[in-house]
């Protein structure tokens, strides 16, 4: 067996099948990562669409209907294509270096969880060139909008969410199996490092949710095609469900897109400061419970859909408590920073960046709990500044932090410092001058998803855009900095950073392509 | 940092400064305070989770900062050793908790009265659909002439496609606006012909979805006379962004006067739905009907948007037999975006559009349809 085994340590496969038909997690994750990018890149450009139209007031580049269309694609790209890969890269590439583990539990699965993504998004993108245009009905896409006023193009929506949930679904059992099975000995469930902890609980929130997104198209595309009336008034339907039925999934849905980042920031904080992660414990204790309260606060997003008075006052009080397991996470982040010896390379600048501008996030969300007060929020500029603050310089923040943490140990070769620099500090302006503005622009009663707008919104809108096109155009460094760092540069030693802990620094850089084929030597399993 | 960099932040800061000054003004920054009491209480509640989560991010955010400055590498520093205390995590997750506390009470206050319809002066029936609001005045008997009547955007398309210079009110400007009395309760029951709308004035912090199928409710009581603009607030499909509110507030003196006046004209037109009209009339009348409903989708040149939208011009419909043109007006296609006019346009407005586009555009059919046929059809309908 062994000398069976021993056969099949060679290389990657050469050319194109390497990528095809590979089953090794670190391609496999690579593989993830340029995807995500690509997604990124390429619902940034429906983005800056977005921000070319509403620089001024008055139609001047695009249709309300292709404008209605660019939001809704925007919103689904961003979240299923850019974000939730780039997890499940970080993911794959990751966690079996964390763990000490020679691969992910399900090789296979793994290819096809990944392949699945491309063929789904090649036909929602399709969409645009169908004749009926591209979904338009936002990315929350609200019955009877999405149902019985939709595009025909609606159903090949429909199947592309299937696929990604498949995907998701599939990709969430592999790291699952992965964490609880594979773990090199020593390496006890409260020793896992905080990112491998957040991923473990992600994938539990996606195994119980994504089925109910799979349920909710499943509905519409029986309300379309075969003449049910899930969500038809007219036939005895409820749109109201529809609602119920997509934020049970989508809260849980913005959990998932969060709690891996918080794993990476507990991962990068604590190697610049050159100190131990402070309560560690606490984190993950943190995490479960926000996990626990994303299934009891979906309703937050429907205060205004006329539930009765009970309900409104339940959502609110279960709302507001997510704050507390979360400020937790903040203080812990910031007493680790706490009498650290920090030094500040860019992915500590993310990492900084992210626990910043993310807790803004968290204010404005905790604003949006109280009900009263969200009457005048909901479905306004202010809920748009609010979930982009959580999601761009909170979520993607921490996923560039990631890699620029790790490219070292993924090309061998170190980042250009400088240029990383650069694209954090434009990146951080950019971002603000975004979507600090939208804050105003909601309060002054601009609401969200409209082509055109009235003109005392003028000034915020153009400043905003500025901002949106910084922050945009600096995305291209990113991509210039890492096809730098893969070409060349100063090699990266095996522990690349001075305090960096944790078994993934004890492999070579590059990380060979297969390692932990023997488990690690458990001396070195620490507790983070 | 880059010494270029910060030259540029340094420029950023000193641009923003030089703006905030010369243009807070005109800026609006805040949530209005509105007129009612509960928009007070909801601006109260706004502020004072704003000015704790200023506290809060001014402690966090000052540790960090301290640690920012003094705790780096290059100033020497070596790190502490300390990585838990129960004590402090303990602490720091009770005063959170009692913060919200503090919060969650008033908020319970101002949503309990919020949710109090009861007893009120007035109802008005709120309806959405694609895309203006129909709003009719709940009658305590039946024998009294209904006031009831549309209200959509009254902005030109020249200004939307910046061909004429911008009005002050761009946007927020509505051909018939809702007229209510100050200092009277007036409750609100919303409801949707089609999608899902959202029905919203800031000054009067009051939102409600408008869901097909649902009747909700909601109310206000507006202290002060004024004119009060707001818009729909859920994404209801092409021209979501163009279905303004305007709410005139007035004096009950003022309020009686108009209401007078719309019953009057509401007779009115019921008595001129017998006329017969000229074929000139129709045209002007019709083409009036069909920039106002029809257009957004069906374009102005009657070209459409085909396939979602399909064209009017040349089309087997608008040039085939007059009845089935005129059943699928007054039907709409189930299964499409096309609504149902028939409790949309009165008579005359239904018989003037059919005209129109079954003579436009080259449709040349010759057809003149009478509003009493319209009628005929309608009672044959019921």
């Amino acid at each position: 067996m062994s000398a069976a085994h021993d056969d099949h340590h060679h290389g990657p496969a050469k050319g194109l099948s390497r990528w095809l038909f590979t089953t090794n997690h670190k391609d496999i994750g690579t593989l993830y990562l340029w995807f995500s990018f690509s997604m990124f890149l390429l619902g940034g450009t429906f983005a800056m669409i977005i921000r070319a139209e509403l620089f001024q007031p008055g139609l001047q580049f695009v249709e309300p209907n292709f404008f209605n269309q660019m939001t809704t694609m925007h919103g689904l790209i961003m979240v299923f294509g850019a974000v939730m890969p780039a997890f499940v890269g970080l993911a794959n590439w990751m966690i079996p270096l964390m763990i000490g583990a020679p691969d992910m539990a399900l090789p296979r699965m793994n290819n096809w969880s990944f392949w699945i993504l491309p063929f789904a998004f090649a036909m929602l993108t399709s969409t645009l060139f169908m004749a009926s245009g591209a979904p338009n009905f936002g990315w929350t896409f609200y019955a009877p909008l999405s149902t019985t006023h939709a595009p025909s193009s609606v159903t090949f929506f429909i199947f592309a969410v299937h696929m990604m949930g498949a995907s998701s679904i599939m990709g969430a059992i592999n790291i699952i199996a992965t964490i609880l099975n594979m773990r090199a000995p020593g390496m006890t469930l409260m020793k896992m490092p905080l990112f491998v902890w957040t991923w473990l609980i992600t994938a539990y929130l996606l195994i119980a949710v994504m089925p109910v997104l799979a349920g909710v198209v499943t509905m519409m595309l029986f309300d379309i095609h075969f003449g049910t009336s899930f969500f038809n008034a007219a036939g005895g339907g409820d749109p109201v469900l529809f609602q119920h039925l997509f934020w049970f999934f989508g809260h849980p849905e913005v959990y998932i897109m969060i709690l891996p980042a918080f794993g990476i920031v507990s991962a990068i904080i604590p190697t610049f400061a050159r100190k131990r992660l402070f309560g560690y414990s606490s984190m993950v204790y943190a995490t479960a419970s926000i996990a626990f309260l994303s299934f009891i606060v979906w309703a937050h997003h429907m205060f205004t859909v006329g539930m009765p008075l009970a309900g409104e006052l339940f959502f609110m009080y279960a709302t507001m408590l997510i704050a507390v397991p979360t400020g937790v996470k903040v203080f812990n982040w910031v007493s680790t920073m706490f009498r650290g010896s920090m030094t500040f390379e860019t992915p500590m600048l993310f990492a900084i960046a992210f626990v910043v501008l993310f807790t803004m996030g968290g204010f404005t969300g905790l604003m949006l709990a109280i009900t009263p007060a969200d009457f005048q929020y909901h479905d306004t500029y202010f809920v748009v500044a609010h979930f982009h603050y959580v999601l761009v310089p909170g979520a993607v923040f921490s996923i560039m932090a990631a890699a620029y943490y790790w490219l070292p140990k993924w090309t061998g070769n170190m980042y250009d410092e400088k240029l990383g620099k650069l694209h954090f500090w434009l990146s951080f302006i950019g971002v603000n001058i975004l979507f600090f503005p939208q804050h105003f622009l909601g309060l002054a009663g601009m609401p969200r998803r409209i082509p055109d707008y009235a003109l005392q919104f003028t000034d915020f809108n153009m400043i905003s855009s500025i901002g949106g096109f910084l922050f945009g155009a600096s995305q291209l460094i990113l991509l210039f900095v890492v096809i730098k760092c893969i070409k060349g540069g100063k090699k990266a030693t095996a522990e690349v950073w001075e305090g960096a802990q944790g078994l993934e620094w004890t492999v070579a850089s590059p990380a060979p392509y297969h390692t932990f084929t023997t488990p690690p030597d458990p001396k070195l399993i620490h507790v983070q | 940092m880059l010494p270029k960099a910060k030259l540029w932040l340094g420029l950023i800061i000193s641009a923003a400064i030089v703006w905030s000054t010369n243009l807070q003004a005109a800026w609006e920054l805040n949530m209005p305070q509105g007129v009612t009491q509960i928009s007070r209480d909801t601006y109260d509640l706004h502020m004072q989770i704003l000015w704790w989560c200023v506290a809060i991010g001014v402690v966090v955010f000052g540790v960090m900062l301290v640690s920012i400055i003094l705790h780096r590498k290059s100033r020497g520093a070596v790190s502490a050793t300390f990585h838990e205390s129960t004590k402090v995590e303990i602490i720091w997750t009770l005063i959170p908790f009692v913060i919200l506390i503090l919060m969650a009470i008033p908020a319970t206050r101002v949503l309990t009265e919020a949710y109090d319809s009861s007893e009120s002066d007035l109802d008005i029936m709120v309806v959405g659909y694609q895309w203006r609001w129909e709003y009719k005045y709940l009658r305590e008997d039946e024998g009294e002439e209904e006031v009831s009547f549309f209200s959509a955007l009254s902005t030109p398309r020249e200004e939307i496609n910046n061909a004429l210079p911008k009005g002050e009110n761009y946007l927020l400007e509505v051909d018939n606006p809702l007229v209510i009395p100050v200092n009277k309760k007036v409750r609100f029951l919303i409801t949707s012909n089609d999608v899902i709308h959202s029905w919203w004035v800031p000054a009067f912090a009051v939102k409600k979805d408008a869901i097909p199928g649902f009747i909700n409710e909601i109310w206000t009581n507006v202290e002060e006379p004024g004119i009060y603009r707001g818009q729909c607030t859920e994404l209801c499909g092409l021209e979501h962004g163009f279905m303004p509110i305007v709410v005139h507030a007035v004096g009950q003196e003022e309020y009686d006067a108009w209401y007078a006046d719309r019953q009057e004209s509401a007779r009115t037109t019921r008595a001129m739905a017998d006329n017969v009209v000229t074929a000139e009339e129709s045209m002007i009348a019709g083409e009036q009907v069909y920039l106002r409903n029809c257009s957004a989708c069906h374009q102005p040149t009657g070209a459409g948007m085909p396939p979602v939208f399909p064209a009017i011009a040349g089309s087997a419909i608008a040039t085939g037999p007059l009845r089935a043109n005129i059943d699928l007006l007054l039907n709409g296609v189930t299964g499409t975006a096309m609504p149902a006019f028939s409790n949309q346009l009165n008579p005359i407005e239904l018989a003037a559009v059919i005209t129109y586009v079954r003579n436009a555009w080259g449709n040349n059919t010759g057809d003149l349809i009478q509003p009493a046929e319209v009628n005929q059809i309608l009672q044959e309908g019921q």
